[in-house]
């Protein structure tokens, strides 16, 4: 049996999407049983959310004032104090996942195998190197504790349907003073989450100015799809940091991609290899952007963008 | 203040196309260019300017690899770190050795402060500094965009997937830096000749007691599954006819 731990990624009021596709994963491990571990102040509304994912046996729960923000020295040393019990500790591949779970690979003593896009048996995982241009297979050894993150774009959501049993757990484990949570900043907006949302509209520098940025917002409104922007339109101050797709913004796969006014660099391609569909808006019929595109339409963003908003609404 | 340690690591340099050998053995290296890491090189920039700010701050570059590494130290060097330190080894080096080889230096030179890139670029691990920061039980502050040293104390501004977040960390810890948190200098060519004169020490693991055990085996290297081309229409009346078509729009 692969007794494996889930990490689970929350706000103390919604379950991150990230946590169910974690859950995906570890269902294509032979043999799962599986645990979702929630750390927080207060993570009632979580767990039963966490509960009611298929696949999942166990929630345990972990609520005191300390956990009350992510930080990685305060989760890690608690993490590791119930993963005595489990042969695999995951969390998702998000900045969440990737600040903690290698405090937790390291307190354990162990490698972790980061962002594996699947798993060919318990010890056995593919993942990307080099910014997705090579995929590597990799095995760790069956006698050692497995720590993974788990690259959220390879996986889709676990549905609900499940119905497992919550249980608070208190930990006897002395926890750090030495690090703490100031505060943090945030653009959020009504609009869906770029991560999870199924269809993504992304700006690049040919936007010009963070006021020509409303042209995308207004069609994202009408199509329901998520904002997101290249790291050369963050770069310019067109749009902010949490907006930006590719290898050292997020990493997204949306139904569609439509790509407006965006080259294509490698690193941004990266971020969005996983889109089910990717079309190209771009004046520049060379753009490296038309190479991986499904659909592509060569010209002018700032009459391609108002007109498709128009035909739409029609 | 009075030490910062830099972590570099020698890599592919970022404008090169990486390509899978034949055989699935690895990725080509024979002949391509190497370069420090570039989120290290953004580390390396922040430890120079916090010394540039302050008094008698030293800067130490310190890195794992072949002998070859020495360059990306001579570079370090040359940007304005005042000595470096090569732990050499002909072995592919895992996150976790690199930790532990970075904590038995931490002990050598206790620094109050271990400057990181959030990842290198070839591995794409983004694992070292949290790691090092366990093993040396010292807080962790990780994507920094932004670094603000009070004495004992760095407030470091993180970029996380829901925006900007704000940490206090105590000193001495690890702090991994984000892309936009500064833009690092040109190494100017006199001090390409300075750089010749200052000390780069090399050691080893066995020297500094590290075990370097490989943990992981990687079995195959492949490339990715390409994309099929696309087609290209001639209008917006038309993108949307093969949105519908695709049933991506209603």
């Amino acid at each position: 049996m692969n007794k494996i731990l889930i990490i689970g990624e929350h706000d103390g009021k919604v379950l991150n999407p990230a946590t169910a596709k974690c859950i995906t994963c570890a269902k294509s491990i032979a043999d799962a049983e599986i645990t979702v571990l929630l750390l927080g102040a207060d993570t009632a509304s979580v767990a039963s959310q966490a509960a009611a994912v298929s696949g999942v046996k166990t929630v345990l729960r972990v609520d005191r004032a300390e956990n009350a923000h992510p930080l990685a020295a305060i989760f890690a040393p608690q993490v590791v104090a119930v993963a005595a019990d489990f042969t695999h500790v995951l969390g998702p591949t998000t900045s969440f996942g990737k600040d903690l779970m290698p405090r937790v690979a390291a307190l354990l003593g162990v490698a972790q195998v980061s962002d594996l896009m699947a798993v060919e048996t318990p010890y056995r995982f593919r993942r990307p190197i080099y910014a997705g241009n090579a995929i590597i297979t990799v095995e760790a050894s069956a006698t050692r504790k497995l720590v993974a993150t788990v690259r959220v774009a390879s996986f889709e959501a676990s549905p609900a349907g499940g119905s497992a049993t919550i249980e608070s757990k208190s930990l006897n484990v002395v926890l750090p003073t030495h690090t703490r949570y100031v505060g943090a900043k945030s653009g959020s907006t009504e609009r869906p989450d770029l991560q999870t949302a199924s269809k993504v509209i992304s700006g690049g520098r040919a936007l010009g100015s963070a006021d020509n940025f409303k042209l995308l917002y207004s069609l994202a409104d009408k199509l329901g799809a998520a904002v997101g922007a290249s790291r050369a339109a963050v770069d310019a101050g067109y749009a902010p940091n949490e907006m930006q797709v590719g290898q050292t913004g997020k990493i997204i796969s949306p139904e569609v991609y439509i790509a407006i006014g965006i080259s294509g660099a490698i690193q941004h391609l990266t971020g969005i290899k996983d889109a089910r569909t990717i079309v190209a808006i771009n004046k520049d019929s060379e753009a490296p952007i038309f190479e991986v595109a499904d659909l592509g339409l060569v010209g002018d963003l700032f009459q391609i963008v108002p007109e498709l908003e128009r035909l739409l609404k029609a | 203040m009075q030490k910062i340690m830099v972590c570099i690591k020698r890599v592919v340099d970022y404008n090169v196309r990486v390509r899978v050998k034949p055989d699935g053995s690895g990725v080509m290296l024979d002949g391509v260019k190497m370069s420090i890491n570039p989120f290290d090189e953004i580390a390396l920039e922040e430890a120079l300017r916090v010394k540039e700010r302050g008094t008698q701050i030293e800067v130490i570059a310190v890195s794992i690899g072949i002998l070859d590494t020495q360059q990306q130290l001579r570079t370090a060097l040359a940007m304005g770190a005042d000595r470096a330190i090569l732990v050499q080894t002909d072995k592919a080096v895992e996150p976790l050795t690199a930790a532990q080889t970075f904590l038995a230096l931490v002990k050598k030179e206790a620094p109050d402060l271990v400057f990181l890139g959030k990842q290198a670029i070839d591995d794409d691990a983004n694992q070292t500094g949290q790691m090092l920061a366990a093993l040396w039980d010292r807080p962790q502050a990780t994507y920094a965009s932004k670094v603000d040293l009070n004495l004992n104390v760095a407030s470091v501004t993180r970029e996380v997937d829901a925006g900007l977040e704000t940490i206090e960390v105590d000193l001495p810890a690890v702090i991994t830096v984000d892309l936009r948190l500064n833009e690092p200098r040109y190494v100017k060519l006199p001090d390409i000749m300075k750089a010749k004169k200052k000390t780069l020490d090399v050691t080893t693991f066995d020297a500094l007691g590290v075990s370097a055990e490989a943990l992981l085996t990687t079995l195959k290297t492949e490339a990715p599954a390409q994309r099929l081309k696309g087609v290209m229409v001639k209008d917006v009346a038309e993108l949307v006819d093969a949105l519908k078509k695709k049933g991506l729009i209603s």
